[in-house]
C-alpha cells in the first residue's frame, strides 16, 4: 500500500519559512483533507512532494521511496497541482497521450482515463477552448493515467460550478474507496467536512492538527447553547458559571453549561423559555478556533 | 526512450511547430528567391574584383540570417512555452529527471532544425543557381569544389542555433527574454563587434553570423583558413550554454 510520508518538511525562501517542519502521513483508503488558510504552505508542500520544489529540509517518500527515484511515477502517484496547466493549444488526447508515452503507458490507458472523466467527446477539441470544470476534468484525467495508488489535488473545487464540485467530491470518495490514498488540499473546512476523513491542518507552514474528522469535532469543546427568553436571565446563567454572549435576535449563547443544566435553571428560577438548543460546534468554528491560535502563536514567538 | 518520444509527441502536436517550420521556407526560399533574381546585375556591374570574389554559393546560402532566428524560435519554444503555460510542473511531475527531460527536448529541437535547415540549405541553393543561370551569370554545381561543405556546413550551423536556443530557453524560461538574447546574439553584437575590445575578436571567430558562417563560403579566405574549425567552435559554445541550462534547470524549483 502506497503511502504518502512527509517528515520534518522545511522550506525557506530566504528569510521566509514557508512550510516549518512539517510532518504528516496519507494514508491508503481515504481521503486526507489537507486545510490551511490562503498562504499556509499547501501547495509548496504538494510541489515537495512531486519533486517540483527542493526541502530546505526534511524528507518525503512515497512508498518509502523519494518521488525521484520512482522508476514509473505516473503508477504510483498522480497529481493535479493547477488545471490551467496544459497548452491551450493542443488537443486532449495528445496531452494525454504525451504524458502516457513519457511513462511508457499503453496508448488505451489515454481512451480509458477521457472514458472515465466524461471527455470522450472532447478529446480531439484543443485544450484552450475548454471550461474551467473541464480542464479540471482533464487535469484528473492525467493523474490516472498510471492507474496510481496515491493522488493529490491542490484545490481541485475552486471556481467549480456545483454541479461539478459534486462531481469531483464523489470522484475523490470513490478513488478513495478503492483503496488508494488520496490528498486534497482547501482552505474551506466545508469542503473538507463532506469529503475528507482524515484533516491535516496548517498555519504558517506548521502542523496544527493531525487527526480524524470526528475526533476534530470532539477536541473542539462541548459547544454552545443557544437560549431564547423574553425574561431576564443572562445573570442567572453567568451566576451559574455559564458564560454568555448576545447572539441573533435577542437570542443568548451560553457555553459552559449544558442543555439540561440551563432547563433545570431556567425552571428553578421561573423563567419561560421559548427555545433551548444545542449547538454543534461547526467545522468552520472549529477551523477558525485552530488556525487562530497557530496565528496568536506566531505572532508571540516573533 | 519514453521521454523522447512524449517530446516529439508533444512537439507535433502543435500547429506552431508547423507553422514555425512553414515560415523557415516560405521567408527563408522567399529570400533566397528576391536576392538571386537581382545579383546578376551586380555581377555584370561589378569591377573585376568583385568578379574574382563572385561566390554563387554563399550568395545562395545568404538566407541563413533570417533562417537561424526562426529554427531560433523553435528551440526556444520548445521549452519556455511549457514555463508560460504552467505545463512543465505537470511534465516534471511524469518525469522527475530533468537531465532526462531536457535531453529529450534538446534532441527533438534540435533533430527537428536539422531536417528543416537541412533541407531548407539544399532548396535554397539549387533555386538560387537556377536563378542565376537564367540570368546567365556564373553559377555553382553541388559538385563544384567547397559547395557541398557548404551546403551540409549549413544545415549543421542552423542547428547549432536551434541548440543554442533550447538552452537560452531554458536558462531564461520566458519567451519574450530567450528570444531578445537570441537577437543579440546573432544580429546585434555581429553588428557592433567593431566596438568590442580586441581579446574578443579571437571569440569572433566562433560566433554566429560572424566566424561561424565562414562555413557558407566557398572561396579560400585568408581569416578563415578551416571553416569546420569556426562552425566546431559554435558547437562548443553551444556546449557550454547547454551545459549551463542543465545545471540551473536541475537545481530550480518549478
Amino acid at each position: 500500500m502506497t503511502t504518502i510520508e512527509v517528515r520534518g518538511l522545511t522550506k525557506r525562501y530566504g528569510s521566509d519559512v514557508v512550510v516549518d517542519d512539517l510532518s504528516f502521513s496519507v494514508a491508503p483508503g481515504q481521503v486526507t483533507g489537507f486545510l490551511g488558510p490562503n498562504g499556509a504552505g499547501k501547495s509548496t508542500t504538494m510541489k515537495m512532494i512531486i519533486g517540483l520544489a527542493a526541502p530546505t529540509h526534511g524528507i518525503v517518500t512515497v512508498g518509502g521511496r523519494r518521488y525521484q527515484d520512482l522508476p514509473v511515477p505516473l503508477t504510483e502517484v498522480g497529481a493535479l497541482l493547477d488545471a490551467s496547466a496544459v497548452h491551450g493549444a493542443r488537443t486532449a488526447y495528445d496531452h494525454l497521450l504525451a504524458l502516457a508515452v513519457s511513462n511508457g503507458l499503453p496508448r488505451r490507458r489515454v481512451d480509458e482515463v477521457l472514458a472515465r472523466t466524461g471527455l470522450e467527446g472532447v478529446a480531439g477539441k484543443r485544450a484552450g477552448g475548454f471550461s474551467l470544470g473541464m480542464r479540471q476534468r482533464l487535469g484528473i484525467a492525467a493523474t490516472l493515467l498510471g492507474d496510481p495508488r496515491a493522488l493529490i489535488f491542490d484545490e481541485p473545487v475552486n471556481g467549480l460550478d456545483p454541479e461539478g464540485i459534486r462531481w469531483i467530491r464523489d470522484f475523490m470518495r470513490s478513488l478513495a474507496a478503492e483503496g488508494r490514498a488520496v490528498l486534497v488540499s482547501s482552505h474551506l473546512m466545508s469542503e473538507m467536512a463532506q469529503t475528507a476523513d482524515h484533516l491535516v491542518v496548517i498555519g504558517r507552514g506548521r502542523l496544527i492538527a493531525d487527526m480524524g474528522m470526528a475526533d476534530l469535532m470532539h477536541a473542539n469543546g462541548d459547544g454552545t447553547v443557544l437560549v431564547r427568553t423574553g425574561e431576564p436571565f443572562a445573570h442567572h446563567l453567568t451566576a451559574a458559571g455559564g458564560t454568555v454572549r448576545d447572539g441573533l435576535e435577542g437570542a443568548l449563547v451560553v457555553s459552559g453549561l449544558s442543555s439540561t443544566e440551563i432547563g433545570k435553571l431556567a425552571a428553578y428560577h421561573g423563567v419561560p423559555l421559548s427555545e433551548l438548543t444545542p449547538q454543534r460546534v461547526s467545522l468552520e468554528d472549529a477551523f477558525i478556533e485552530l488556525t487562530r491560535e497557530s496565528v496568536e502563536y506566531q505572532g508571540a514567538a516573533a | 526512450m519514453n521521454t523522447l518520444h512524449a517530446e516529439w509527441i508533444k512537439l507535433r502536436s502543435l500547429r506552431s511547430t508547423w507553422y514555425t517550420v512553414a515560415c523557415l521556407f516560405v521567408f527563408g526560399l522567399g529570400i533566397t528567391a528576391l536576392s538571386m533574381s537581382g545579383a546578376g546585375t551586380e555581377y555584370r556591374g561589378g569591377t573585376d574584383a568583385d568578379r574574382a570574389a563572385w561566390d554563387p554559393t554563399s550568395q545562395s546560402l545568404k538566407t541563413f540570417i533570417v533562417a537561424q532566428l526562426i529554427v531560433g524560435v523553435l528551440g526556444i519554444l520548445v521549452v519556455t512555452s511549457e514555463f508560460a503555460t504552467g505545463l512543465m510542473q505537470t511534465t516534471l511531475a511524469a518525469t522527475p529527471r530533468r537531465n532526462r527531460l531536457l535531453a529529450a527536448k534538446a534532441i527533438v529541437a534540435t533533430a527537428v532544425a536539422a531536417v528543416a535547415g537541412q533541407a531548407l540549405m539544399f532548396i535554397a541553393f539549387f533555386i538560387g543557381q537556377a536563378l542565376l543561370a537564367g540570368q546567365d551569370v556564373p553559377y555553382a554545381r553541388l559538385g563544384d569544389t567547397g559547395v557541398l561543405k557548404a551546403v551540409v556546413g549549413g544545415g549543421l550551423y542552423l542547428s547549432a542555433i536551434a541548440l543554442l536556443a533550447v538552452g537560452l530557453g531554458a536558462i531564461l524560461r520566458a519567451t519574450a527574454g530567450a528570444l531578445a538574447t537570441l537577437v543579440g546574439i546573432v544580429f546585434l553584437v555581429p553588428a557592433l563587434s567593431g566596438l568590442f575590445p580586441d581579446w574578443m575578436q579571437g571569440i569572433f571567430d566562433f560566433w554566429p553570423t560572424l566566424g561561424a558562417a565562414a562555413i557558407f563560403g566557398t572561396l579560400p579566405d585568408e581569416n578563415f583558413p578551416h571553416p569546420w574549425l569556426n562552425l566546431g567552435g559554435l558547437w562548443l559554445g553551444v556546449a557550454v550554454v547547454l551545459t549551463a541550462a542543465f545545471v540551473v534547470f536541475r537545481r530550480r524549483d518549478v
